[in-house]
């Protein structure tokens, strides 16, 4: 401890004082905490933000807490069936923006496709990604009609921009040298893909796909909402007719389900990373 | 009877760095040859440039002009219409063995067909009996038929070089270009690899330049030697004019790392066949 006492002071015999925020620094802190509030209050007011009147309707909330409470499974076949509805959109609409996502990502991918190419490509997919699954449910339903159809091409063009960013970055991290070991035996591009950059990136695009899948079924029971078909148009209807009891049996449905699909994808993706 | 390899006046600079400068030679059919030089001294980049993984500079026609058995890889900067029909020429073994780990020994073999085959049957990798046979025997030939299911990269790391000359092998190259094929190895998986490199080049007839930091490999394995030194070529002869007081005054200190001495003495090449290893009658055509 000497020791240490005898360096401190000696330090602090020789040591410049301590720097000191300028103050220039201090006032763009200031100004940049001022312009925060000025915005959260700016926020507060457009948003109609307004807690007393979650106190003014309690009544409200309790009927519709009581109800909840007291889930009414009379119709399970019927939400089963819309559950399984909501799967299938999901299964093709994940299966489909798969098939487009590989050649899509492998042509947004830098180090292997040609640099115009890449940029006309990714902002294409950018765009598929900047729109909502919800906006093109309801594009999709002018084009096709309501119903579960109109769902899988949503998440289909949606799941496409995902997949497509997610496989082209699995393709920039691979390693050049099994590639530069096809192409100096002469193969073809395509074959360097299929033999030097596949087997790399394999695992990863199964993960991410399976990933996809899970986030998919999320979505696809919104879908319903807006008329995309499955489990959500049959929450929507017993929301609107003040049936709450049937509306929570089915949102416990959703809940069992998801869990349970992420639980197997889960298990299923350890097995490929 | 065309050279194996002929590099005209080639040059490649990254940035201000002259990786290779001003280099031309000449490796004859079957020939045997070593190319030596302190890392940075331009051997890497000679081999790709010579097998048009990279492109030299442009200046002007003519120079930068590649040739392997007598189709152009590369000329002025530009890769040659006919490189890939020329690359089919060339096997390549790196020292990172640019093998896909994840798939079977067999297949990465196999690929060394791709270029001869059918351009949609090879892209679905369907290969026929014919050429499973020829890959099979090329596993055999370099020692490691037994691990022809196994994931590449279950391998040793010299079992896995050994999968890239089976490689070279069953692509029928008349040409073999080994980019430090043993700087990542042990001392006994090296020399085992070299001596496979080199019973393959004498059986076959293919021609063959490795690079190698390891003089003694160079002058135990090689009748020629190319040295290397900041991109030029410094020497260019047989190998038993290669000894430490002659590296010293071609490298000034830089010779140590050439001449480390190796934890197992250099026994000279195999004269015959080295028994277990390639016992196999099958030669690959």
């Amino acid at each position: 401890m000497f020791a240490t006492d005898a360096v401190h002071r000696a330090a602090t015999r020789t040591m410049p004082p301590p720097p000191v925020t300028p103050l220039a620094t201090r006032l763009t802190r200031l100004a940049l905490a001022a312009l925060a509030v000025v915005v959260l209050v700016y926020a507060w007011h457009e948003a109609e933000m307004n807690p007393a009147q979650l106190v003014r309707d309690a009544g409200n909330m309790a009927t519709l807490g009581a109800d909840f409470l007291r889930p009414d499974f009379t119709d399970w076949d019927v939400y089963a069936n819309a559950m399984l509805e909501t799967l299938a959109i999901a299964i093709w609409g994940t299966l489909l923006a798969v098939i487009a996502g590989i050649p899509l990502g492998i042509l947004s991918a830098e180090n292997v496709a040609p640099h115009w190419l890449v940029f006309v490509v990714r902002r294409a997919m950018d765009a598929c990604r900047a729109i909502n699954e919800l906006v093109f449910a309801l594009i999709f339903i002018a084009a096709v009609g309501l119903g579960p159809f109109a769902g899988v091409l949503a998440l289909f063009v949606h799941t496409t921009g995902v997949v497509a960013k997610l496989f082209s970055e699995a393709v920039e991290a691979i390693d050049p040298a099994p590639v530069e070991g096809i192409r100096g035996t002469g193969g073809s591009w395509l074959q360097e893909i299929v033999f030097g950059v596949l087997p790399q990136v394999l695992p990863l695009w199964i993960s991410y796909a399976l990933y996809r899948f899970e986030s998919n079924v999320r979505s696809a029971t919104v879908l319903g909402i807006v008329g995309g078909g499955g489990i959500g148009m049959t929450f929507n209807e017993t929301m609107r007719g003040f049936l709450y009891s049937q509306a929570s049996a089915i949102l416990i449905m959703v809940v069992l389900t998801v869990s349970l699909l992420d639980m197997i994808s889960q298990r299923i993706r350890k097995r490929f990373i | 009877m065309a050279a194996a390899l002929q590099l005209d006046r080639m040059t490649k600079t990254y940035g201000a760095m002259r990786a290779v400068d001003n280099v031309s030679l000449t490796i004859r059919e079957g020939e045997r040859v070593a190319l030596i030089g302190a890392s940075g001294s331009g051997k890497s980049t000679l081999i790709r440039l010579a097998s048009g993984l990279i492109l030299a500079d442009a200046q002007g026609r003519g120079t930068g002009a590649v040739q392997a058995c007598g189709l152009k890889v590369q000329e002025g900067g530009k890769l040659a219409a006919e490189a890939r029909a020329a690359r089919r020429n060339i096997g390549l073994v790196f020292q990172q063995f640019a093998l896909a780990g994840r798939l079977s020994v067999m297949t990465n073999v196999l690929v060394g067909a791709l270029g001869r085959m059918n351009a949609l049957r090879g892209t679905f990798g369907l290969f026929n009996s014919d050429e499973r046979r020829t890959a099979y025997a090329a596993l055999a030939e370099v020692g490691i038929a037994q691990h022809a299911a196994k994931r590449a990269r279950e391998l040793s790391g010299g079992q896995q070089q050994r999968v890239a000359i089976a490689r070279a092998l069953v692509q029928g190259a008349r040409l073999v270009l080994a980019d430090e094929p043993i700087a990542s190895l042990d001392p006994k998986s090296a020399k085992r690899v070299m001596d496979t490199l080199v019973t393959m080049s004498r059986d076959h007839g293919i021609a063959l330049v490795v690079s190698l930091h390891q003089v003694d490999y160079a002058t135990a394995y090689f009748d020629r030697v190319i040295a290397m030194n900041a991109g030029r070529v410094v020497f260019d002869g047989p190998a038993a004019q290669i000894n430490a007081a002659f590296l010293t005054e071609l490298y000034g200190a830089s010779a140590e790392e050439l001449i480390l001495p190796s934890q197992f003495a250099v026994a000279a090449p195999p004269d015959t066949k080295a028994p277990a290893e390639t016992h196999s009658s099958q030669t690959v055509s």
